[in-house]
């Protein structure tokens, strides 16, 4: 089960509040302060692709986000219900259609350069985004 | 933090200072404001970033937008950033190489080519 599991509205507005839980929940599992900020950049990355392939296939479910705290490891999850036809198998060319595609590549383009352990999946039922990193066991430090 | 935008004129650029957040959300109203420089005809752009706290692909592909605008008006856009965290972002995504990146508003206004 996911330590912290969020769905939300698929809203622009909404992924900021993803991207604040996120790290706040990354820095508590223990995942260094120096790459909270690409936890932060990544994770909102990931939800603006979401939200994005929500919105153009006009899908009203939420994007859900899991924060998966395990031993030694955070990781991050969000999954779209976005259908995906089989790759080259859809119907497109239009201007707006490459625009778009161009967007979600430089989205996937950040998150492979920030992020060393991602994987990418999508099918019919939707995509989902896999992101880890590794953590240090949380000394108490009372200040 | 949502996103504050202010602009004004220093000789022939127009410097847009931005601060808070660029992402999919306030993408747009950046978007617009280049727009709407380049509309009235302000084709040297300098867009101040030294008071963005997050930025993310969507504030670059604003931004590159903004590029391709002023480019067809044999125009120039600028940046300012000193932040190692923001600097990163165009880094990893090559645009290091489109963007001139400077580290003043003085030094960005008196650069030409």
């Amino acid at each position: 089960m996911a330590t912290v599991e969020l769905r939300f509205s698929a809203l622009p507005e909404h992924v900021r509040t993803a991207r604040l839980v996120a790290a706040a929940v990354a820095r508590r599992a223990g995942v260094d302060e120096a790459v909270l900020d690409e936890v932060r950049l990544a994770v909102g990355e990931a939800c603006s692709r979401a939200v994005g392939l929500h919105q153009s296939a006009g899908i009203t479910a939420p994007v859900k986000v899991q924060l998966v705290e395990e031993e030694k490891q955070f990781s991050i999850e969000v999954g779209d219900e976005a259908p995906r036809s089989s790759p080259g198998g859809g119907a497109s060319g239009s201007a707006g259609e490459d625009v778009e595609t161009e967007e979600d590549e430089m989205g996937l383009a950040v998150i492979s350069g920030l992020v060393d352990d991602v994987e990418v999946t999508a099918g019919e039922h939707g995509g989902q985004i896999r992101m880890t990193w590794p953590t240090t066991p949380t000394t108490a430090v009372i200040s | 933090m949502d996103l504050s935008l202010s602009t004004r004129t220093v000789g022939d650029r127009t410097v847009v200072e931005v601060g808070g957040e660029i992402d999919v959300y306030t993408a747009p109203k950046l978007r617009e404001q280049l727009v709407e420089l380049v509309n009235d005809g302000s084709f040297h752009l300098v867009v101040d970033m030294e008071g963005v706290d997050f930025l993310d692909s969507t504030g670059l592909g604003v931004l590159v937008g903004g590029l391709k605008r002023v480019r067809a008006h044999e125009g120039s856009l600028r940046l300012v950033c000193n932040q190692e965290r923001i600097l990163k972002i165009f880094r990893i995504t090559g645009l290091t190489k489109v963007f001139p990146i400077h580290t003043s508003v003085e030094e960005a206004v008196a650069a030409t080519d």
